[in-house]
């Protein structure tokens, strides 16, 4: 038994986090489980972080590295938004986040998910992984829980998807992410951006579909013990 | 080996290396490149996976990418260098431009100056982690060159990098000869290609064609190669030794 938890350990977002583009705009869903070691140091946390009003990024690996990178592209953008006179493109967001990844590439230990919905591009989504190399794509995943998904996303991402098709899409691929992967669990979060703004959405973890091996939650066992049991059958 | 090893938590006893940069180690890269001269300029093959670790992470990787009028870039390694190198050259090739004296860099100048940049950076002990073809026509002359991580640079009819050094300049080396047609040198691309999909770990079937001649480059959209399976031997491979592979 672990008597000497390592409270100390860097807080690490273990993680599973996803973007995925339907036709209108994207759908950006994480879980909320944030590690220091082997203890949860918060099971509600928000990993889909605001860059703007029209973007946002998903969060994963070092807490601390993944906030700070977030925050100075917040306030570069926000200067940027100011100059431009008009919000800024998924694509400069993107960039931005590249610029301190790739430049930083040695102290950095943080993979990011860019995505958002802008006038001349419509609904983007860009992974930014470790090393600082930036992939436009019609979807992506990304942290520890992501590795149980690349099959379940081969076999089920359609092209041309509607809003509510790619939430449960993500919404199940969170879920079953959390199901497999101990760095991962808590709420599945989504944020739905398209031109009409900002949807977010919340599905705590009593409220997921069950996978395999998983029971029913009960309160207690007291009640399975006093439910009637079953009537004999008649042969 | 384990790309994915993590970085050791404990800043305080990083020192010096949290301060310097210094590349340790690649995290998404591509795998081969093959190129060959042929009668009217250069081909160039390159798969479009971008590996991370073990993981075939990214399918859809452009590894092949046109430089100013006359040159064409292919890239194994490391992903974010690569783009990093294409941001350089694009400055290159603006004030290139800008002198608007009817003169561009041609596929010789721009290998040399990647050729510089790659030396330099591995002086320092920050290698940019690439190894990169440079193939092009200008004023008639075909250049085909490739420089690595660690600077050796040299030109030669043929060139490959990565598992391709081993796999497919073998091949080339029997079957190039002086003024190959664009199909005949597209069919021996595809025959060093398909080898390299049956023996490279990292290779996808999923590639890319560049041709760059006097007039101009083109890559081909994405296509993917038959492979073979029907050996006999493939079939019933322990027949004779049950247990065997």
């Amino acid at each position: 038994m672990d008597l000497n938890m390592n409270v100390n350990a860097p807080h690490s977002m273990g993680t599973t986090i996803i973007g995925v583009t339907y036709n209108g705009g994207v759908v950006l869903g994480a879980d909320s489980r944030t590690s220091t070691g082997m203890y949860v140091a918060n099971r509600a946390s928000e990993k889909i972080t605001q860059l703007t009003d029209n973007v946002y990024v998903c969060r994963s690996g070092s807490a601390a590295d993944s906030q700070l990178v977030s925050d100075y592209v917040r306030y570069f953008l926000h200067q940027h938004t100011i100059q431009l006179g008009q919000p800024a493109t998924v694509k400069v967001a993107a960039n931005l986040i590249r610029l301190l990844s790739y430049n930083n590439k040695n102290m950095l230990q943080t993979g990011l998910i860019v995505g958002g919905w802008d006038k001349y591009e419509g609904g983007k989504i860009y992974g930014i992984p470790l090393g600082g190399t930036l992939v436009e794509q019609p979807f992506t995943i990304g942290g520890s829980g992501s590795s149980y998904l690349y099959g379940f996303f081969d076999q089920a991402w359609k092209e041309g998807m509607t809003k509510d098709e790619a939430e449960q899409l993500v919404v199940k691929a969170v879920s079953l992410a959390i199901a497999r992967d101990g760095a991962s669990g808590g709420v599945v979060r989504t944020v739905i951006i398209n031109s009409e703004g900002v949807t977010r959405n919340f599905y705590p973890g009593d409220k997921l579909q069950l996978w395999h091996d998983e029971l029913e939650p009960q309160n207690s066992l007291l009640d399975i013990l006093n439910a009637p049991s079953p009537e004999p059958m008649n042969i | 080996m384990n790309f994915m090893a993590s970085k050791q938590p404990e800043n305080s006893l990083l020192g010096p290396e949290a301060d310097s940069q210094r590349t340790l180690y690649p995290y998404v890269t591509g795998t081969s490149v093959v190129a060959l001269k042929y009668k009217d300029g250069i081909l160039m093959a390159a798969d479009m996976g971008g590996s991370y670790g073990s993981t075939l992470r990214y399918k859809s990787v452009e590894r092949m990418k046109p430089i100013g009028k006359h040159s064409l870039l292919g890239a194994s390694g490391e992903i974010s260098d690569f783009q990093e190198i294409l941001h350089y050259l694009d400055e290159l090739i603006l004030y290139d431009n800008m002198w608007d004296d009817g003169n561009s860099l041609g596929p010789k100048e721009v290998h040399n100056y990647l050729t510089r940049v790659m030396y330099n950076r591995r002086n320092k002990f920050n290698p940019l982690w690439n190894s990169l073809v440079l193939g092009g026509v200008k004023n008639g002359q075909k250049y085909l060159g490739t420089v690595s991580m660690i600077g050796v640079n040299f030109e030669d009819n043929h060139v490959a990098t990565g598992f391709g050094n081993h796999l497919a300049r073998p091949i080339l080396r029997q079957e190039w000869h002086e003024n190959l047609s664009f199909e005949d040198g597209v069919r021996l691309l595809e025959k060093c290609m398909r080898v390299l999909l049956y023996r490279d770990r990292s290779a996808i079937n999923k590639l890319q064609i560049a041709k760059i001649t006097e007039e101009g480059m083109t890559i081909s959209q994405p296509y993917s190669l038959k492979t073979y399976w029907e050996f006999s031997a493939f079939a019933n491979p322990a027949q004779g030794a049950v247990g065997s592979w």
